[in-house]
C-alpha cells in the first residue's frame, strides 16, 4: 500500500484511539525507563526472552493472555454500553462497532484462551508426568514468541492501519479486497496465521512429551486427568490447526493475488470458506474446553480427598470428543442451505457428543459424593463451572436441531448460549487451574478473601449479563447490531445485560488487586499446599530449574497420594542418588525468528517488498542458523543439583 | 526423559533408524513404476473410460501410497506401542472427512447453487 | 555436541537418565506427527480442489491446459527421487558418508529438475491466460501444485545444508536422525505428488 499521509497509517480521528495512543506510548516509555534504570535488560534477556525453561514459558504465557483479556474484556465493556445506550448517544459509531466486536472475538479466542491454555500447558504437564522438560525446549519457545509476535500484529491494528470488521471468523465475501479494502483484515490473517503455526507446534510438542516422556512406571492409563485432557486437546489441534492454516491462506491469496476461492464472480464459492473454517472452528471450541474438563477433574479430586470417580470413563470421554468433534461442523450453518441430509445428519451427531459431555458431570459429581469437600478457590469456580456448563450445554443442545436453529440462528440467543460455554466452561475453568497451581508455580497462595470477592462479582454478573440474552434472542434481537429502535422493547434487558457486563469487569479487577495484594503481604508454600495427588505436589513450590532431582518411579495414579500414605506408614522413600541432568541451552534463535514473521507479516500487511524481503530471508537465515548448532545442551553436575535442593529446604 | 515402554521392551537405541534392505527399496520403486504405469495405459489410451476409469485411478494411487509406506518408510517396523500408525490412521481418516464432507456439502445439494 | 555423544554411551543404561538415543527418537516422533499435519494440509487444499474444479468460469479447463508428457516425465523424476533417497539412508545405515552425500546428490538435482519443468509447465500456461486470477479452478490448481512445488523447494535447500553438515561431521546420531527425516519428507512428497497426478492430472485430462 502507498502512504502519502499520516492519517493512511495511523489510526486517526477517534478520540478513544487518540487516548488509547497517548497510553500505550506512555507505557512503553516507561517499560523501557524502567528497565533501563534499574539495569535489568540483561536479565530480561538472559533470564525470559530466551529461556527455554517451560516454566517460565508458561509464566509469559499466562501474562500476556490476562493483558490479552484485559484488551479483549475492554471491548466487550465499549460494546455493552454502546447497547446500552442505543441511540441516544453514538457512543460508538457503526464501523467502530464492527471493529471492535471483531477484535473481540479473535482476542478473547486466539490470543486470551488459547495461550492461557498453552500457560497451563507448560506450567504443569511436564511436572505432573515426571518429565524434566517438554520433549521439544526450544521448539516450545518458538511457539510462544510467534503466539505473541501474531498478537502484537494483530493488535497493533487498532492504532496503526485500522482494524479488521468482518467478524471474529472473518467471512467473505465481506472479507474479500472487494469490500474490505483495508488493510485489518490482513492484520487479522497474517495475526492469527503467525500464532497459528506456534499453536500447531505446541500441539506436536505435547502429543510427543505426554506419549514419550513419562516417568518410568506411569503406563498411560495411570496418567494424571489433566495431562490426558491435555493430550486430547493437542490431538485435535494438530488435526485442526492445518485446516486453519490451508484457509486464511486462501483468503489472503484471493486479496493479494486476485485469486478467486471465495469471491462472488469467475466461479468462487464464499460458501466453501465457512465450510473449511468450521472444520476447524468447531474442534477450537472442543480444544479449549477439553484442557478445562482435566482441571476440574484434578481440583475435584483434591478437595474431596477421594480419587476421580470413573477414570475409565472420563479418559475414554476426552478421547471420544476430541476425534468426534471433527464430525459435527455443519451445524455451525445449518441454514446455508445444504439440503436436509446433510443437515440432519450434522444435528444427530452435534446431539450424540453431548453424551461424553454429559458422562464427565456425572463423574465429578459422583467423585464429591461422600467426600470430605473443602470450598477453596479452585474448588469455588469449578461447583460455579458445573450448573453454568449444564445451561449452555442444554442450550447447544436447542441449537442443534436443525429446524430450530432457524429461528435461533445468529440471534443473542446464541450469543448467550457460546458465551455460557466459554466463560462457564473455558473462563472458570482456567481460572480454577490459575488459582491451584498458583502456589506451584510461585511458592505463594492468593488471597482468599479477595477471591471470594471476585469469584462472587464474577459469577452474578455472568448470569446478570447473559441470561437477559436468550431472552432478547428469543425477541428477535439478532448479533452485531450497534443500535435499535425504542419500539422493540430491547432495551430494559439489554439495559440489565450491560450491568451483568460490568460487575464480571469489577471481579477482573478484584483479581489483579488480589494478585498485587499475594505479591505484597506473600506467604510462602511447602511443595504441597492443598493436599495434592499428582506429581507435582511432590517438588518444591516453585519447581527448582529441574524440575525433578531423581526421576520419579511410578506405581500407581495419584501416585503422590499413595506416596504420601506409605510415608504415614512409616515407609519411607530411600535416600537420593543424584546423577548429572541434560538440560536444553537457552537460546535467542526463538525471539529472533519471531521477529523476522512480525516483519514478514507487517511487510506482506502493506505489501511493502522492503519488509518481506528481509523478513523471508531472516526466517530462513534463523532455521538454517539452528540447523547448524549442534551446541545445544549441557549437563547440570550433581553438586549443582545438592545445592539447589537444599536451598529449596530438601534434605541432601 | 526416559521412556515409559522401557519396561516391556528392551529399547535398543535404533527405533527411530530407517531400516530396509536394498531388496526392498528396488522391489518398492519397481511397484510404484508399474502402478503408475498401469493407469497410464489404460486410461489415457481410452482402454477404461468413465466411471471405471476413476475406479481405477483411485485404487492404483491408493496402492502406490501404501507400497510407500511400507517399502520406503518402513511402518511395518515400528516398535509397540504403534503411536506412529496411530496418528497416521486418525490423520488419514480426519483428511478423508475434510474431502468427502466438503464434496457432500458443497457439491451435492442443489440448494447451495 | 561432541560430549554429549560420548556421555550417551557410559550412560546409555536405561532409566534416570536422558540418553541421546532418547532424544533422536522424540525428535523421529516430533518430526512424523508434522507431517501428519501436513497431510491435513494437502487435504484441505484437495477439498478446495474438488469442490472447485468445475468452476472454470468460462476460461480453460484442466483438459484444454494439462501436457501429459511433462507431466508424466515430472511423475517418473520424482519417483526415481524417492528411490534414491531411500538408497542415500541405505548408504547410511552402512557407515558410507560418500554414499551417502552421493545419493543425496543424485536425489537432489532429480528435484531440482523437477522444480524446473513444473515451473516451465506453470510459465507456459500463464503465458497462454491461465492465470491464478482467471477462475476458481485454475486458482485452486496452481494453489494445489504451487503448494507441493514449495515444499520441493524448501527440501532441496534443507537437503543442501544437511549434506554439508555430514560432509562436516561424518554420520552421528544427529545427522543420522536428520537425513531419516529428509528422506521420510521426501517420501511423503513423493505420496502427495501421486494423488496430485492421479486427482488433477489424471482425471483432469480424461
Amino acid at each position: 500500500m502507498k502512504i502519502t499521509k499520516l492519517s493512511d497509517f495511523f489510526v486517526t480521528g477517534d478520540p478513544l484511539i487518540y487516548g488509547a495512543d497517548v497510553a500505550i506510548g506512555l507505557t512503553m516509555v516507561a517499560i523501557v525507563v524502567a528497565l533501563t534504570a534499574f539495569k535489568r535488560w540483561g536479565w530480561l534477556w538472559r533470564e525470559w526472552l530466551t529461556t527455554v525453561d517451560h516454566k517460565r514459558i508458561g509464566i509469559m504465557y499466562v501474562i500476556a493472555s490476562l493483558l490479552m483479556l484485559f484488551r479483549g474484556g475492554v471491548d466487550a465493556l465499549l460494546m455493552r454500553t454502546q447497547l446500552a445506550l442505543p441511540d441516544s448517544m453514538e457512543f460508538l459509531k457503526p464501523d467502530h462497532y464492527n471493529d471492535i466486536f471483531t477484535t473481540h472475538g479473535v482476542i478473547m479466542i486466539l490470543f486470551m484462551a488459547m495461550p492461557l491454555m498453552f500457560g497451563l500447558f507448560n506450567l504443569v504437564v511436564p511436572l505432573q508426568i515426571g518429565a524434566r522438560d517438554v520433549a521439544f525446549p526450544l521448539l516450545n519457545s518458538l511457539s510462544f514468541w510467534l503466539f505473541f509476535m501474531g498478537a502484537m500484529l494483530f493488535n497493533v491494528s487498532f492504532v496503526i492501519g485500522g482494524s479488521p470488521e468482518a467478524g471474529w471468523l472473518a467471512y467473505p465475501p465481506l472479507s474479500e479486497k472487494m469490500f474490505s479494502p483495508g488493510v485489518g483484515q490482513d492484520f487479522y490473517i497474517w495475526g492469527i496465521q503467525i500464532s497459528g503455526i506456534g499453536s500447531l507446534m505446541t500441539g506436536i510438542n505435547f502429543i510427543v512429551t505426554i506419549l514419550k516422556m513419562r516417568a518410568p512406571g506411569m503406563k498411560l492409563m495411570k496418567m494424571p486427568m489433566f495431562t490426558w485432557s491435555v493430550l486430547s486437546s493437542c490431538l485435535t489441534i494438530i488435526l485442526a490447526f492445518p485446516i486453519l492454516t490451508v484457509t486464511l491462506a486462501l483468503l489472503f491469496i484471493d486479496r493479494y493475488f486476485g485469486a478467486h476461492f471465495f469471491t462472488l464472480d469467475m466461479g468462487g464459492n464464499p460458501m466453501m470458506y465457512i465450510n473449511l473454517i468450521w472444520m476447524w472452528g468447531h474442534p477450537e471450541v472442543y480444544i479449549v474446553v477439553l484442557p478445562a474438563f482435566g482441571i476440574f477433574s484434578e481440583i475435584v479430586a483434591t478437595f474431596s480427598k477421594k480419587r476421580l470417580f470413573g477414570y475409565g470413563s472420563m479418559v475414554f470421554a476426552l478421547m471420544s470428543i476430541s476425534v468426534f468433534s471433527f464430525f459435527t461442523w455443519a451445524h455451525h450453518f445449518f441454514t446455508m442451505g445444504s439440503g436436509a441430509n446433510v443437515n440432519a445428519f450434522f444435528a444427530v451427531t452435534t446431539m450424540i457428543i453431548a453424551i461424553p459431555t454429559g458422562v464427565k458431570i456425572f463423574n465429578w459429581l459422583f467423585t464429591m459424593y461422600k467426600g470430605k469437600i473443602t470450598f477453596e478457590l479452585p474448588m469455588l469456580w469449578t461447583m460455579a463451572f458445573i450448573p453454568c456448563f449444564v445451561v449452555g450445554g442444554m442450550t447447544g443442545v436447542m441449537l442443534s436441531v436443525a429446524p430450530a436453529d432457524f429461528q435461533f440462528h445468529n440471534s443473542y440467543f446464541l450469543i448467550a448460549h457460546f458465551h455460557q460455554v466459554l466463560i462457564g466452561g473455558v473462563v472458570f475453568g482456567y481460572f480454577a487451574g490459575l488459582y491451584y497451581w498458583w502456589p506451584k508455580v510461585f511458592g505463594f497462595k492468593l488471597n482468599e478473601k479477595l477471591g471470594r470477592w471476585a469469584f462472587w462479582l464474577w459469577n452474578i454478573g455472568f448470569y446478570v449479563c447473559f441470561m437477559p440474552q436468550y431472552v432478547l434472542g428469543l425477541m428477535g434481537m439478532t448479533r452485531r447490531v450497534s443500535s435499535y429502535s425504542w419500539d422493540t422493547g430491547w432495551w430494559s434487558w439489554n439495559f440489565v445485560s450491560t450491568i451483568g457486563g460490568f460487575l464480571m469487569g469489577i471481579g477482573f479487577l478484584f483479581q489483579v488487586w488480589q494478585i498485587l495484594h499475594s505479591i505484597k503481604f506473600m506467604k510462602r508454600v511447602k511443595g504441597d499446599p492443598w493436599g495434592g495427588r499428582t506429581l507435582e505436589w511432590s517438588i518444591p513450590s516453585p519447581a527448582p530449574f529441574y524440575n525433578f532431582a531423581i526421576t520419579p518411579k511410578v506405581e500407581g495414579r495419584d501416585d503422590w497420594w499413595r506416596r504420601k500414605e506409605l510415608a504415614a506408614q512409616g515407609i519411607q522413600d530411600p535416600p537420593p542418588k543424584y546423577e548429572p541432568i541434560h538440560m536444553p541451552k537457552n537460546s535467542g534463535t526463538p525471539i529472533v525468528m519471531s521477529v523476522f514473521w512480525f516483519i514478514l507479516g507487517f511487510g506482506f500487511v502493506f505489501d511493502w517488498l522492503w519488509l518481506i524481503i528481509p523478513g523471508a530471508i531472516g526466517i530462513a537465515g534463523t532455521m538454517l542458523y539452528h540447523s547448524f548448532n549442534y551446541d545445544t545442551d549441557y549437563y547440570v553436575t550433581v553438586d549443582e543439583i545438592k545445592k539447589t535442593e537444599a536451598k529449596a529446604g530438601r534434605v541432601v | 526423559m526416559a521412556q515409559h515402554h522401557d519396561t516391556h521392551a528392551p529399547h535398543g537405541g535404533d527405533a527411530h533408524e530407517s531400516h530396509g534392505s536394498m531388496k526392498s527399496y528396488v522391489l518398492g520403486f519397481v511397484l510404484s513404476l508399474v502402478l503408475t504405469a498401469i493407469p497410464l495405459i489404460l486410461v489415457l489410451n481410452d482402454i477404461v473410460t468413465g466411471n471405471a476409469a476413476d475406479v481405477v485411478l483411485l485404487v492404483t494411487a491408493v496402492l502406490q501410497f501404501v507400497v510407500q509406506l511400507f517399502f520406503f518408510m518402513h511402518l511395518k517396523e515400528e516398535k509397540k506401542p504403534r503411536y506412529n500408525l496411530m496418528v497416521l490412521l486418525l490423520g488419514l481418516v480426519i483428511v478423508l472427512t475434510i474431502v468427502a464432507g466438503s464434496i457432500w456439502i458443497m457439491k451435492y445439494n442443489m440448494v447451495s447453487h | 555436541m561432541a560430549h554429549v555423544a560420548t556421555s550417551q554411551s557410559s550412560h546409555d543404561h536405561g532409566h534416570g537418565h536422558d540418553g541421546h538415543h532418547d532424544l533422536e527418537a522424540l525428535r523421529m516422533m516430533g518430526f512424523w506427527i508434522f507431517i501428519i499435519t501436513d497431510c491435513i494440509i494437502f487435504g484441505t487444499l484437495f477439498a478446495t480442489y474438488a469442490v472447485l474444479v468445475n468452476n472454470t468460469a468460462g476460461g480453460p479447463s484442466g483438459a484444454d491446459l494439462f501436457e501429459m508428457p511433462g507431466v508424466i516425465a515430472e511423475t517418473f523424476i520424482l519417483l526415481t527421487s524417492s528411490f534414491t533417497s531411500g538408497l542415500a539412508v541405505l548408504s547410511m545405515n552402512r557407515g558410507d558418508k560418500k554414499g551417502l552425500i552421493g545419493w543425496l546428490i543424485v536425489t537432489a538435482l532429480l528435484g531440482a529438475s523437477f522444480i524446473t519443468l513444473e515451473v516451465t509447465e506453470f510459465l507456459k500456461m500463464i503465458d497462454e491466460g491461465a492465470k491464478i486470477s482467471t477462475s476458481a479452478f485454475l486458482s485452486a490448481f496452481y494453489t494445489l501444485v504451487g503448494t507441493h512445488g514449495l515444499h520441493v523447494s524448501i527440501g532441496l535447500i534443507w537437503m543442501v545444508a544437511l549434506m554439508l553438515q555430514v560432509a562436516k561431521r561424518g554420520i552421528t546420531p544427529v545427522t543420522k536422525r536428520k537425513i531419516s527425516n529428509i528422506s521420510l519428507y521426501w517420501h511423503f512428497l513423493d505420496v502427495v505428488w501421486i494423488f496430485v497426478f492421479t486427482i488433477v492430472y489424471m482425471m483432469g485430462v480424461r
